[in-house]
């Protein structure tokens, strides 16, 4: 198998794992995680679309390699955009539950509005 | 079996066995830290690929940066109480619906036709009209100039976003600081002694960008990197999100990158065209605007919304 079409069975993978993640972590920040192993495993499905379009003077076909780069910072954004989000709820609240009963509930810890 | 096959299948098995760590640690703050590991493996992987460019934007941001704003929201969200795990009647078909995902994927990777559809022809024909060498460099700046443009609008848009979390009485102020309050002295030897390489690598690393793998995102993230260390060694604050310089910077390289984009019919014939035979300054120009804008989006992100009152 080439390096390649390996690459691509390791972004797969990838793919899995933080789809599992996703659904089974309750926390946020361990969901933020896993959106962003999901997403690098695209990106690396993507690369090897990049490396079998190697036609001409490159190994590579550039168009899909920029538009990554393109997709790794937005992540990045998108990312720093959620923690933002979580720690201000935290700030306000005291937690960072994704759990809907919990904020209807009258219970233990949470602080007063 | 040849040794580099050999090789790549354990950084494979390295990359998968790291990524199912950070799902499965019970401690976030483990977690973190191998998604932080994770990222420079994955980065290898790109070199494998054989895309320099990618594997040097994720060191940078997928990993550094990104660690470093995972890291802080995981020691400041430490006080929180930590959920139930889940019961194995979500698990399992989580599990399975999982696996079901990445053989589908796995499938399509692996029956992908012969004779891949491919730009790269169309990239080197055009490569001359720019004066540009790193055909990735020209995909980004000269191609597709309208995406990259709107991206840049997307990072000031997530700056605005997350300023915008901040409670009212402190808008204008500035972030809090990174870091501990009283760096140890080798984190302040780092950011003396490392500040001014890393300034020099990132300039490098935008000049050489035209022709070999780097460029404006791999130049402005290391820039980003360096204010980065700097502020976590408590050399030097956030700035007040106010400060005239900041905002400017932080739209200096959409509002340039747009300029000569509407230029572009009357220089060149079209919107986002740039004459040929001032291709190569004009990409400069954008590029080192946008260098500046990213060594100023980066960081802001990382420090967050202002949780201090505005200077009077």
């Amino acid at each position: 198998m080439n390096p390649a079409a390996l690459s691509g069975l390791v972004g797969a993978g990838l793919v899995g794992l933080g789809l599992y993640s996703l659904i089974v972590n309750p926390q946020p920040l361990r969901k933020l995680l896993a959106f962003n192993l999901i997403g690098s495993g695209v990106f690396l499905v993507f690369g090897i679309v990049a490396r079998r379009g190697a036609v001409g003077p490159f190994p590579f076909d550039p168009v899909p390699q920029a538009m990554v780069i393109t997709g790794i910072v937005v992540a990045f954004a998108a990312s720093a955009l959620a923690v933002a989000l979580m720690l201000r709820l935290s700030e306000e609240a005291g937690r960072v539950t994704l759990d809907p009963d919990a904020w209807t509930k009258p219970d233990e810890g949470a602080k007063d509005p | 079996m040849t040794l580099l096959s050999i090789l790549d299948i354990g950084l494979a098995a390295i990359v998968l066995g790291v990524a199912a760590w950070t799902v499965l640690a019970r401690d976030t703050f483990g977690a973190v830290v191998g998604y932080v590991a994770y990222g420079l493996l994955v980065s290898i992987v790109w070199v494998r690929l054989y895309a320099p460019d990618v594997a040097l934007t994720e060191a940078a941001i997928g990993s550094g940066v990104t660690g470093v704003l995972l890291i802080t929201a995981a020691t400041r969200l430490s006080g929180n109480r930590t959920e139930a795990d889940r019961g194995l009647s979500i698990k399992v078909p989580a599990a399975l619906l999982s696996l079901l995902v990445t053989a589908t994927l796995a499938a399509a990777v692996l029956l992908l036709p012969d004779n891949a559809p491919s730009l790269a022809p169309a990239a080197d024909q055009g490569l001359a009209a720019t004066g540009l060498g790193n055909p990735v460099t020209a995909v980004l700046i000269a191609y597709r100039s309208f995406d990259t443009m709107l991206e840049k609008i997307v990072l000031v848009l997530a700056v605005v976003g997350v300023w915008s979390v901040a409670p009212d009485r402190f808008w204008g102020g500035a972030p809090a600081p990174l870091g501990r309050p009283a760096p140890q002295g080798d984190l302040v030897l780092l950011a003396k002694a490392l500040t001014p390489i890393g300034i020099l690598v990132g300039l490098h690393m935008f000049w050489v960008g035209a022709d070999e793998p780097g460029g404006a995102f791999q130049s402005g993230a290391i820039l980003a990197a360096m204010w980065i260390v700097v502020m976590m060694a408590r050399m030097a604050g956030p700035p007040r999100i106010n400060a005239r310089w900041l905002r400017l910077t932080l739209v200096a390289g959409p509002a340039v990158f747009l300029a000569v984009g509407l230029a572009g019919p009357r220089m060149a014939g079209a919107f986002f065209a740039y004459p040929v035979s001032v291709a190569k300054p004009i990409i400069i120009v954008i590029e080192a605007f946008m260098v500046l804008t990213i060594a100023a989006t980066l960081p802001m992100l990382v420090a967050g919304p202002p949780s201090r009152k505005s200077a009077p």
